[in-house]
């Protein structure tokens, strides 16, 4: 059968599987488990309310528990076995092979680099253009330009990039853009970037940076935009100048706003895998750890490192996590 | 807010100057992707692709007719016709009939050459004279320094769409990206918005603890999924292929869309669904004819984050969809293996992956206004 059909037929059977089952559970449950009517008409309704919600609820919950949380517990199984020994219990024996290899301390020390750099840099100039464009007639277009690299692929943005590292043998004319200017500028010979080790991880970077200031800046220019007027008048007033009302009365008002910005780009670098896979794959010093998991998972075919390497980037993840969790309760109340 | 009386503008110039350059910035990139895609191998191999709007110099090699077109008149042999093709508005500075001396003669000027002389214009129409018959299968070599006009091509695109080919093609890359994309666009709505309602709308036991599972698995890592899940599809009998794809980005895409759902249908005004319940309609009623239509935004909003994260998605299809015989590779799979075996081949490559963004990029530009307040409701809180 053509995917296409199959693909259509997918999406008919998926949504009428769904809406079915939604539709049919609760006439079922109206009508012949707790029917609203007869003597027990009163307690049935209630019964009836009380089951609903997890009608409602129970395939998102199962596809939930099923497709992350379960996961979560199988690789902290598996991080403990060894699959060459038939799933044999080998406790922290993974770990210590995995704490053992350069390759995992190289992936840590340049997912260190990325968790510094990339939401500081990000956020940073997600904050410039946002508050820049927020004082221009075109300012709207402006952003949508700078936001515009949201849309584009991880693998996209590594073509496009390494198009800008591109480097032509000496002497001949360059194609890459940061050649041309390098060679122009200083007349050296043009560099492999991405080949410069320590340097190269930077470069790296930048890409994942160019995407991810547009998210930035969508979000501060809404939390600048909400900043109560008088306290910008007041400072006016006060004869504050331009850069005095950024940094002391704007950004300070707007420090939760910039917490937030800051740790989903962080989340977002510690799952950074696409880059680094397309441009380099984690060759010349810029292995991180996302990528070095799907190296041993699926080129070293070693389940248990692969799994300890995953068990590692939730770790990372866990502040972040628990942060949120506590924040979103603390709203519901 | 920052005009109101009092305050100096002086800033403006330069708030302008740096809008500018940062958009400048953020755009160059993409422009070069954009712009080499237009161009051919040889052009993107020699310049860089900014130099490709303006008129550029250029060192050429051509040739004139053959002998067999000459003509006889007034005792000399004569070949007359023009270097370039009809229309070029290609202009010749220097010229030469050697490769070691290309630039021996300026335009106007006559070469001696074996058998008689070449007179060669500017505008590329020469004249060659010899007062015997010019012999040789092949027209005379001339070497030309011009200023050519800016050009593109299409021949990339109708290559890497259309040629067939099964390394270049990307149509039925395309195709495979579009089958795994609407599914597993449209399932995890359907899902979600349901057990948003129950979230946002019903009264149970545990309900608060059930919204924080669903904030924490927000940032769950994917990548502790791919093996269990892996294993899992293998055992039950799905393998790898579409169905475990859509299965996976279903479950991926759930925390995002019940927390986006959920949030924005907590908001909608209580009157309407307490009237709707004295009215004595059901929960289903109340969820099916007003809920779903009061929520189009945020639908909207989750529907194209869902759309972007698929069609960009790699890990994903790389573990769940992809098998050893490639019948249903991905785009960004395809652009992978592009980048490793035809690294150079800028041209290739510039166009597929500008073709696996052009989608994302319509889909943005169409859809901006849901897309922002979507990262809106998901995050400032």
């Amino acid at each position: 059968m053509h995917p296409a059909i199959q693909g259509l037929l997918t999406i008919v059977i998926g949504v009428g599987a769904c809406v079915g089952y939604f539709y049919l559970s609760n006439q079922f449950l109206d009508k012949v488990l707790f029917p609203a009517k007869g003597p027990h008409a009163g307690r049935n309704i209630n019964r009836a309310n009380i089951i609903r919600p997890w009608l409602f609820l129970f395939p998102a919950l199962f596809a939930l528990c099923l497709y992350l949380a379960y996961p979560v517990f199988e690789t902290l199984r598996m991080s403990v076995t060894d699959r060459d020994q038939d799933g044999a219990f080998v406790g922290l024996a993974n770990y210590s092979q995995m704490l053992s290899e350069p390759k995992f301390w190289e992936a840590m020390r340049n997912n260190m680099m990325w968790l510094v750099v990339v939401p500081a840099a990000s956020t940073a100039f997600g904050l410039l253009a946002a508050q820049l464009t927020d004082r221009i007639r075109w300012g709207n277009i402006a952003k949508s330009l700078i936001f515009m690299p949201m849309a584009i692929s991880f693998v996209g943005a590594a073509v496009i990039w390494k198009l800008v590292y591109d480097a032509r043998p000496p002497g001949t004319e360059q194609i890459g853009i940061l050649n041309a200017i390098y060679v122009g500028l200083t007349g050296n010979d043009p560099q492999q970037w991405l080949t410069l080790p320590i340097w190269n991880n930077f470069f790296l970077m930048a890409v994942l940076i160019w995407i991810q200031t547009g998210f930035a800046m969508v979000i501060l220019s809404a939390a600048l935009r909400g900043i109560p007027e008088e306290t910008v008048e007041a400072a006016i007033v006060d004869g504050a100048n331009p850069f005095q009302i950024f940094f002391k009365i704007k950004v300070p008002q707007i420090m939760g706003t910039i917490v937030v910005v800051w740790t989903t780009i962080t989340i977002v670098v510690l799952k950074v895998f696409d880059i680094v896979f397309a441009m380099t794959n984690g060759q010349w010093e810029t292995q991180v750890l996302a990528n070095y998991m799907y190296d041993k998972l699926f080129r070293a075919n070693d389940w248990g490192v692969g799994s300890a390497a995953a068990i590692v980037i939730m770790l990372l993840v866990t502040p972040i996590l628990v942060w949120n969790v506590y924040n979103a309760r603390k709203e519901m109340r | 807010m920052d005009n109101i009386a009092g305050t100096k503008s002086s800033l403006t110039w330069a708030v302008h100057i740096s809008v500018a350059v940062l958009v400048a910035l953020w755009l160059f990139p993409t422009v070069g992707l954009l712009v080499s895609s237009f161009r051919t191998a040889d052009q993107i191999a020699t310049s860089g692709w900014w130099k490709s709007m303006f008129p550029s110099e250029q060192n050429l090699t051509l040739r004139t007719a053959d002998p067999a077109i000459q003509v006889q008149t007034g005792g000399m042999f004569v070949i007359e016709g023009e270097l370039f093709e009809e229309g070029s508005p290609a202009v010749i500075s220097v010229w030469g009939t050697s490769s070691r001396e290309i630039d021996a003669y300026t335009p106007g000027q006559t070469a001696e050459l074996k058998e008689g002389t070449i007179t060669v214009q500017a505008d590329g129409a020469y004249r060659m004279e010899s007062p015997t018959e010019m012999t040789g299968s092949r027209g005379q070599r001339v070497f030309v320094t011009a200023e050519l006009p800016p050009e593109f091509t299409f021949e990339n695109y109708s290559k890497v769409l259309f040629s067939g080919d099964n390394t270049d093609s990307l149509a039925k890359a395309f195709f495979n990206t579009l089958t795994v994309t609407i599914p597993a666009t449209i399932i995890p709505i359907v899902i979600a918005a349901f057990a948003a309602y129950a979230l946002a709308w019903m009264d149970f036991p545990g309900r608060a603890l059930l919204v924080a599972f669903v904030v924490a698995l927000l940032v769950v890592p994917l990548q502790l999924a791919l093996i269990p899940l892996l294993k899992l599809h293998l055992g039950i009998g799905i393998g790898k292929g579409y169905l475990g794809v859509w299965l996976a980005h279903t479950g991926f895409g759930l925390p995002l869309a019940i927390y986006l759902l959920r949030n924005y249908m907590v908001g909608l005004p209580r009157d309407i669904i307490e009237n709707a319940r004295v009215d004595g309609a059901t929960d289903f009623q109340i969820f099916v004819k007003i809920i779903l239509p009061l929520s189009f935004p945020a639908l909207a909003s989750f529907a194209i984050f869902q759309f972007l994260w698929t069609w960009n998605d790699l890990l994903v299809a790389l573990v769940f969809l992809i098998d050893s015989t490639g019948q249903t590779t991905v785009m960004t799979k395809q652009i992978v293996e592009l980048l490793g075996t035809r690294g150079g081949n800028w041209e290739i490559l510039a166009t597929a992956a500008f073709v696996s963004i052009s989608v994302p990029l319509v889909v943005f530009f169409a859809m901006q206004r849901y897309l922002v307040r979507g990262l809106l409701a998901g995050s400032v809180k």
